[in-house]
């Protein structure tokens, strides 16, 4: 993720130079989702769902993990009620997100803060995060909706592509796809703690915390991210400097 | 029945997205709030990451981390996240081959 704050010192608010910073935000998880999307299409389609379905639920749910891990459910043909509950546990992260996310957009009004919350994914609330000052501004509504629908139009169009792939694509290269998501988050991550060792340390805890819950004490990886998350985040009390409450 | 499935699935991952539109917003926070509420991406990334990224390759969590690490070392260059993305598919391709 390139240079967090470079764009704070712009003056230019008018709808459309703001809509190009957000397309410009956007842009990198647009090409991350891609390959993440493809994978997600292929494996989808090999677990018997139609190339309709496939797309259908990038549309509907937008939410990769969970996605992925219901391609492999239903192949396994698990039960409805099984994997809407997998996915509400995988999904409930986004509940504390979006938290963070609406107290950063608190001045927008509510026809917009409703939209931008279904948008609300690891990638582009780690994206919005990174560029808080936008909230602020003239327009910034339109700064987070032009990132969100990058991210949502790369999915979708992702998904779409991996389904009509299929096994065109050699297996081992869509296995290895699988290391994508957790490379976005590492590139999100690694440029803040340059900036500010405190939020390594963080990030660390959490990673701990995560480790414990999930592998030693084998909560459900759903969970224990939700769980690890609250948890870690509270170092942040401590450890975050005053300038740093909008 | 599948259609019916991915539609429960809508409804369960959209539900606590916006419900936070609704309450979050009205009250100013205390800052020790405000510090925990933007710690909060920083936490999440963390356990996001691990121990999520051992298990790429089922088995064989060292090329997940060997993957990760070549993400974080193409990240420290401030570089477009997107070529951390490739370098780690690049890795992880090349140790299953």
């Amino acid at each position: 993720m390139e240079q967090v704050h470079s764009y704070s010192s712009t003056n230019d608010f008018s709808r459309k130079s703001v809509i190009k910073r957000g397309a410009v935000a956007g842009f990198p998880i647009f090409l991350g989702y891609l390959p993440i999307a493809i994978a997600y299409g292929v494996l989808a389609k090999e677990s018997g769902l139609s190339t309709f379905e496939t797309t259908m639920m990038s549309v509907l749910v937008f939410a990769g993990a969970a996605q992925l891990m219901t391609a492999g459910m239903f192949a396994a043909g698990t039960m409805f009620i099984e994997i809407v509950i997998a996915t509400f546990v995988l999904n409930f992260r986004h509940f504390i997100m979006s938290m963070s996310f609406m107290n950063t957009t608190k001045r927008f009004p509510l026809k917009w803060r409703f939209p931008l919350s279904l948008g609300l994914t690891d990638e582009t609330f780690a994206v919005s995060s990174l560029h808080k000052e936008e909230a602020e501004q003239k327009n910034g509504t339109y700064f987070y909706a032009t990132l969100i629908l990058m991210a949502y139009i790369g999915w979708i169009f992702g998904s779409l592509a991996g389904a009509l792939l299929g096994d065109v694509l050699p297996e081992t290269l869509s296995t290895s796809m699988g290391i994508a998501l957790y490379a976005m988050f590492i590139g999100l991550l690694v440029p803040s703690i340059k900036k500010e060792w405190r939020i390594g340390l963080i990030a660390a805890f959490s990673m701990v915390l995560n480790y414990v819950f999930n592998v030693i004490w084998s909560i459900s990886s759903g969970w224990s991210i939700v769980l690890a998350t609250v948890v870690g985040s509270f170092l942040g009390v401590i450890l975050l400097k005053e300038e740093e409450n909008s | 029945m599948i259609m019916m499935t991915i539609i429960g699935m809508a409804i369960v991952t959209a539900v606590p997205r916006f419900i936070p539109a609704f309450f979050m917003g009205q009250t100013t926070f205390k800052p020790w709030v405000n510090r925990w509420l933007n710690a909060i991406p920083f936490a999440a990334l963390g356990a996001l990451i691990f121990p999520g990224v051992m298990n790429v390759i089922e088995d064989r969590p060292l090329i997940g981390i060997a993957g990760g690490l070549i993400a974080a070392v193409i990240a420290l260059f401030n570089v477009n996240v997107i070529f951390a993305v490739l370098g780690a598919i690049l890795t992880v391709f090349l140790l299953t081959m």
